[in-house]
């Protein structure tokens, strides 16, 4: 009994990292029609920047994870982004691609060489607390409140703000927000700073769980944070937060719950999950406004945007 | 303006007096929206130029244009639906800097429109079409444009609402906001319109004038008011 609540909250604090992950995924897929898939490499920064500075407290190893994964991601919408704007959806994937497989590339030949390296995870992270007999690691803990405080803080800037009013103006019709005034540089760079912060978060949390940093260490967050997104919906936050956390949290339960022979083929029953999914609900879980499919296939071209026909 | 190689409409001369209402009407693919998308930025011309108030605006932004002064009332409204119809109206001042003065703007805008007042919290996509187009409209004139552009502000509308749309268009003419009006409907865009100019396929002018000059000339009553009547 208290090995399933654990289990279950263990699911929960890794369900809830890829929530936030699929937040920052679908923000930039609404704001302006681009799947990142240069996100995994985010986390790849924000690994090494807490392998070089974790010497440094645990304070300015934050900061400066914080900092360095945000930067990033404006320069990447500065400059791989910035200069394809009106471009096809299909075009800026391709683009997301060579920035993902660029960054890698440099991670492989910079930071990436030499032994395996590792952030040790601070012991009175890892230390259980036994809650009536349930053993519960501080991270998970922290886990879950940093997810509902970024959740929450989230919800907090996209109702009651200017910049939030813009932002999600900006995910409903991108084209209409610019013809009442709102400044496409300033929206777009409002949107890839909020997933700088997102994947900052993720990057801590994930690698204080997981301890060893290479330059592909994103790409398996980033395959479970995409497809829980679309499996959630992309089209909406609360959707694609909903199907990433779902998604995680399948992961992490198959994880501990399958017989040793089976543990190899987790990922084999979570993506056959998947399929169900959308099988049963193809729009995402949360069908808003059509699915990923059906957005991904809309262009952002003045032509289609009701310009006679 | 091109599409492609497809020029969709081309040697087109228009020109809105300060205070004036004016009208654009022509038959579906005429190039009537064409026309509205390059004014607003939306779409670059080609060839030519289009001035405000003395200066090039063409190659500016959709943004930068509306900072210039000039906000559009598209077709189908396209008001944002999973906004409110409070926040539909705060994202039309975006581009003001008078914080206080747009809140009384808006306000003032409630008063004008009594069902957008009644409705501040609702989603804008559970209005009705006469609703969303008293948005919209409302939402283009928090911006304090000095040239309104409307695009087919009637499409789809009820007869009785639109009633209402071209009561709205006079009040504001009567206010002294320079207008715009692409309209189909094209009875009671000359109606309303100090003068109308009337456009074939490709952009081509085929006639303009006021609303008397219009009806005497025998061409254009029996092609299109003869059409609009039937």
């Amino acid at each position: 009994m208290s090995e399933g609540i654990q289990y279950t909250l263990d699911s929960i604090a890794f369900g809830s990292l890829f929530a936030v992950m699929a937040i920052g995924l679908a923000l930039l897929f609404n704001v302006m029609g681009l799947m990142n898939f240069a996100y995994g490499e985010l986390i790849m920064a924000g690994a090494y920047t807490m392998y070089y500075t974790r010497g440094s407290g645990w304070l300015g190893m934050i900061a400066m994870t914080v900092i360095v994964v945000t930067a990033l991601s404006l320069l990447m919408e500065l400059v791989a982004f910035r200069p394809l704007r009106n471009a096809s959806p299909i075009t800026l994937l391709v683009s997301s691609f060579a920035v993902s497989y660029s960054l890698q590339a440099v991670g492989w030949m910079t930071v990436g060489k030499g032994p395996q390296k590792g952030v040790e995870p601070y012991p009175w992270l890892t230390r259980q607390l036994d809650v009536s007999g349930v053993l519960v690691s501080r991270l998970t803990i922290i886990t879950v409140i940093t997810t509902i405080v970024l959740l929450a803080a989230m919800t907090l800037l996209l109702k009651r703000t200017t910049l939030g009013i813009q932002l999600r103006a900006s995910t409903e019709d991108f084209r209409m927000a610019q013809l009442v005034g709102v400044k496409a540089n300033w929206v777009i760079s409002a949107a890839f700073a909020i997933t700088g912060l997102l994947g900052s978060a993720v990057a801590l949390l994930y690698v204080l769980r997981s301890g060893s940093v290479s330059p592909d260490i994103g790409l398996g967050p980033l395959l479970v944070a995409f497809v829980g997104g679309v499996i959630g919906g992309l089209g909406s936050l609360a959707g694609a937060a909903l199907g990433g956390f779902v998604l995680g949290a399948i992961i992490n339960a198959l994880q501990a719950t399958l017989p040793i022979t089976l543990k190899s083929h987790t990922q084999l029953f979570a993506f056959l999950a998947v399929i169900a999914i959308l099988v049963f609900q193809p729009g995402g879980l949360v069908a808003l406004r059509g699915g990923f499919l059906r957005r991904f296939s809309r262009r952002r071209r003045p032509a289609d945007e009701g310009v006679e026909a | 303006m091109h599409y492609g190689r497809i020029a969709a409409v081309q040697s087109l001369s228009l020109e809105v007096n300060e205070g004036e209402l004016v009208g654009l009407v022509g038959h579906n693919g005429a190039g009537k929206s064409t026309t509205l998308w390059t004014i607003t930025g939306v779409l670059r011309p080609s060839a030519g130029d289009i001035t405000f108030r003395g200066q090039s605006i063409a190659g500016l932004s959709p943004d930068a244009i509306l900072r210039q002064g000039i906000s559009l009332v598209p077709e189908n409204r396209r008001i944002f639906g999973r906004l409110t119809v409070g926040e539909n109206l705060s994202i039309g001042t975006s581009a003001r800097k008078d914080r206080k003065e747009a809140e009384a703007d808006i306000r003032r805008m409630c008063e004008r429109f009594p069902v957008l007042g009644t409705f501040l919290d609702r989603a804008g996509s559970k209005l009705s079409g006469g609703e969303q187009q008293q948005l919209a409209i409302a939402r283009a004139l928090l911006a304090r444009p000095k040239l309104l552009l409307l695009d087919e502000p009637t499409l789809g509308l009820a007869p009785l609402i639109v009633d209402q749309v071209f009561e709205i268009l006079a009040e504001l003419k009567q206010e002294g906001v320079t207008m715009l009006l692409v309209e189909q409907n094209a009875v009671r865009t000359i109606e309303v319109a100090d003068r109308t100019y009337v456009m074939r396929s490709g952009g081509r002018i085929d006639f303009q004038g006021t609303a008397q000059e219009l009806a005497g000339m025998v061409d254009f009553a029996a092609a299109y008011i003869g059409m609009a009547r039937g």
